[in-house]
């Protein structure tokens, strides 16, 4: 009782202004500060991509120096994946999380704080070592040996920014199992969990297995550096190819860390405007879990052209091509879900449609790298970029914005423009499409990536996949701008936000207040 | 600051993980800076490390006390057991890429150099035969000496299990509420934690001094030092932990049927352990 009395009076005496936001323990105001960050290094990462996209517009060098060109691929990579994809999912895991299981907040509040302020101060490591003498890291987001150890002063500074990031991913991950294994509400068993719930219960464990690895991988990086390891030289017993296949380890349960979550959205975007129940849920988790399974035994299809036995090539490609049947589960699903749905199509259900059907290119293209005969001849070339951007641009971020549009309405209050929001799906899927489908013919006629100069018969498909680039990347504006009316305006949102919307979040006001489920509800 | 909500309890507000962001932004920074060979490096390094310590102290510090109060509930409790659960779990997949290191050099880049995959070797070093332990081919006139397991390391061995032991009596000491023998048996094994790191420093040096054994010996000096270096890391950790955990006995924050914070740097010390044990099967004897 004296506890409840007490936080009555410090219910008045909450920190206002910056210090608010310093020290919040709030779920809310968390997951605001991560989606926040998450946009800003979108722009930023975004930006760096122009750069990379105005150098490729013609033939020749014309716009920066080769390797400041290749501090920004570097760079692009890591902002966009550490800075934008990963805390956007975490701040909608902050954010929805306990609204969607019923509990009043994250589990470990403080530590939830601790994971998103480490993330700016991380970037600020990151992004200063492109002022540093040699400038920012410039051997690709991979960071392979021996190429790495040539950075300049920036090493290090990279390599701890890399920790820092990591720390916040594991506790930000560790946060998340916590809240879905401890705080559900009575009467939430684990298979009536919504999916997004599910998907980033699995992500987080994945996150928790691997970020570690990364760490010792660059660790080993750096005591090579500057204590005289071998770890990664021939001359000392070790091996470069060692670095890769820790790398990769990581790298890829990473890609669906960078995934995962997205299906959970889509799971959850389109049954509302659909009006119909998923088809079916507990499919869908075991394909979930199947997929991270997976993904611990697939990672060296990223090096068939290192070198490797015959064997490990042949293991590593059918396990790859495993990845499919799962996969395929989960697209079914969404096409079913669909089927004699009493759809309409507003912004949300917009991006997630254009999800299942860019994701699907994204994973078909897939397929075609993981036959390591013909990976000889697409590695290193356009075409792997061209697929993964499929699958993290028109998978990830489209689920993102697509979140972001359904879950608006609860976090501000407000409607958001669906004019704007029109407009700015429908040149986003234009442009991206102009952007990197191109690429995929690219690659096949050889254009290898991660050079700022080329070939001039690849001169065509460059112009108009840059002319995409920009006309993608301009189009994000409308968002800004929408977010910012959004925010301070517009149509007053109901609870239910929508018509077909399902779910604990849903039965709380709009805007969500900054306390809910103080008491938990009871889940039939 | 204290909130309770539905029975749980959610902190208002706490400066700690700013000042912890701070202060792990200046030590890595620090670091870097001194390993760039910055003149400053090692002050911002050691105010890094300070600000740091602060907020584990302050930190920890709050918890205590929030918990001497009383504002955990049976909920709370649960929670701080799986952070601590997944917390351990990514410290093990952190050691997990170190084996892997290891495994793959003796398994395969080792035996690859030494003609196992003629084309690596004919390239590189033609024709050199390497057995484990080795400083790779390119260190060939590096005379050296392995660690071999006995004695120091069996010794070492034989503490850490013994210390296993003595928490374990100790836990249930303070299961039955007999404070005068879990207070014994704590000190027992935060001895025989510091007696494990003296013997360590101890081989250390010996490795040093005496068997030209070193960091920079090749995949074998690499491998050992970075395994044993962070194992040896995390008993000194573990030693703080329990010692910690000690006074707080002395003091009698636990009650037979609430002590998290006991279990959890229990925990913690059994996974020392068990990591230790695969050190010494995978890198002192086999």
């Amino acid at each position: 009782m004296t506890a409840t009395t007490q936080d009555h009076a410090h219910h008045e005496a909450e920190p206002t202004g910056l210090k608010r936001w310093l020290v919040t323990t709030n779920h809310k105001d968390i997951g605001s500060m991560y989606l926040l960050f998450s946009l800003a290094m979108f722009l930023v990462g975004g930006a760096m991509a122009l750069v990379i996209r105005a150098e490729l517009f013609q033939p020749g060098l014309q716009v920066v120096d080769p390797y400041f060109f290749n501090q920004m691929t570097t760079m692009h990579a890591l902002v966009m994946i550490f800075g934008a994809v990963m805390p956007a999912f975490t701040g909608l895991a902050n954010w929805m999380i306990p609204l969607m299981v019923g509990a009043p907040d994250m589990a470990l509040p403080r530590m939830n704080n601790w994971s998103f302020w480490l993330l700016p101060f991380g970037f600020a490591i990151l992004l200063s070592t492109l002022f540093m003498p040699g400038g920012g890291p410039a051997g690709g987001w991979t960071m392979y040996p021996p190429l790495m150890l040539q950075t300049g002063t920036a090493f290090p500074f990279v390599i701890f920014a890399i920790h820092v990031l990591g720390i916040s991913s594991i506790m930000g991950s560790i946060n998340v199992i916590a809240t879905i294994l401890n705080m559900r509400a009575p009467g939430m068993t684990l298979m009536k969990m919504p999916l997004f719930v599910w998907t980033w219960l699995i992500t987080a464990y994945l996150m928790i297995a691997v970020m570690p690895v990364l760490a010792g991988a660059i660790t080993m990086l750096l005591t090579d550096q500057y204590f005289g390891t071998t770890f990664f030289s021939a001359a000392g017993g070790g091996d470069p190819v060692l670095y890769q296949h820790i790398f990769w380890f990581f790298g890829h349960p990473e890609v669906y860390i960078l995934i995962l979550p997205a299906f959970g959205i889509i799971s959850t975007i389109i049954p509302a405007f659909t009006r119909k129940p998923l088809f079916g849920y507990s499919s869908m988790v075991y394909a979930t879990a199947s997929i991270a399974f997976l993904s611990f035994i697939v990672w060296a299809h990223h090096m068939f052209t290192v070198g490797m036995p015959l064997a490990g090539q042949l293991f590593f490609m059918y396990a790859t091509m495993l990845i499919a049947v799962p996969t395929g589960v989960k697209v079914f699903n969404w096409v079913a879900t669909m089927w004699r749905g009493a759809m309409t199509f507003e912004t949300p259900m917009l991006f997630a449609l254009a999800f299942v059907f860019l994701f699907t290119i994204g994973g078909f293209s897939g397929l075609m790298l993981a036959i390591a005969p013909a990976d000889f001849q697409y590695h290193d070339t356009y075409f792997v970029v061209a697929h993964f951007h499929y699958v993290l641009v028109t998978g990830a971020v489209f689920a993102i914005l697509a979140a972001a549009y359904y879950w608006l309405p609860k976090w501000t209050g407000h409607m958001y423009s669906e004019r704007l929001g029109q407009w700015h799906f429908w040149l986003s899927v234009i442009f991206v499409n102009v952007l990197f489908f191109p690429q995929h013919f690219l690659g096949l006629a050889g254009m290898p990536r991660r050079i700022p100069d080329y070939s001039v018969q690849f001169a065509d498909w460059n112009m108009i996949s840059s002319i995409g680039g920009f006309g993608f990347g301009f189009a994000q504006l409308i968002f800004v701008w929408l977010l910012y009316k959004c925010i301070r305006g517009g149509q007053k949102a109901e609870a239910r936000a929508w018509e077909g919307a399902e779910g604990l979040e849903w039965e709380v006001p709009s805007p969500a207040p900054h306390h809910t489920f103080d008491t938990p509800p009871v889940v039939r | 600051m204290a909130q309770a909500e539905g029975g749980y309890y959610v902190p208002h507000g706490s400066n700690w993980p700013i000042i912890g962001s701070v202060g792990m932004t200046t030590l890595v920074v620090g670091i870097a800076m001194y390993l760039e060979g910055m003149g400053i490096g090692t002050w911002v390094l050691g105010a890094g490390a300070l600000i740091t310590a602060w907020m584990v102290i302050g930190w920890f510090g709050d918890v205590i006390r929030e918990s001497v109060k009383g504002l955990y509930s049976d909920q709370v409790d649960r929670s701080l057991r799986w952070g601590m659960i997944w917390f351990i779990f990514s410290e093990i997949m952190f050691f997990a890429a170190f084996f892997g290191a290891l495994f793959y050099a003796r398994t395969l880049s080792v035996p690859w150099l030494s003609g196992e995959d003629p084309a690596t070797s004919r390239l590189l070093w033609d024709s050199m035969a390497l057995n484990w332990p080795t400083a790779g081919p390119g260190n060939a006139a590096m005379d050296f000496q392995p660690m071999g397991p006995w004695p120091l390391p069996t010794i070492n061995t034989l503490i850490l299990l013994t210390s296993g032991l003595t928490l374990t009596v100790a836990h249930h000491a303070l299961k039955e509420g007999n404070r005068a023998k879990l207070i014994t048996f704590m000190w027992m094994t935060v001895a025989l934690g510091v007696i494990f790191t003296g013997f360590q420093g101890y081989e250390y040096y010996e490795a040093y001094a005496h068997l030209n054994l070193r960091l920079d010996t090749g995949i074998y000096g690499s491998t050992f030092f970075m395994l044993t270096g962070f194992h040896g890391m995390h008993v000194v950790i573990g030693t703080i932990l329990l010692l910690v955990i000690t006074l707080r006995c002395m003091k009698g924050h636990f009650r037979p049927d609430s002590h998290f914070g006991f279990e959890g740097a229990a925990w913690y010390w059994h996974f020392v352990d068990v990591v230790w044990l695969g050190l010494y099967i995978f890198v002192y004897i086999l």
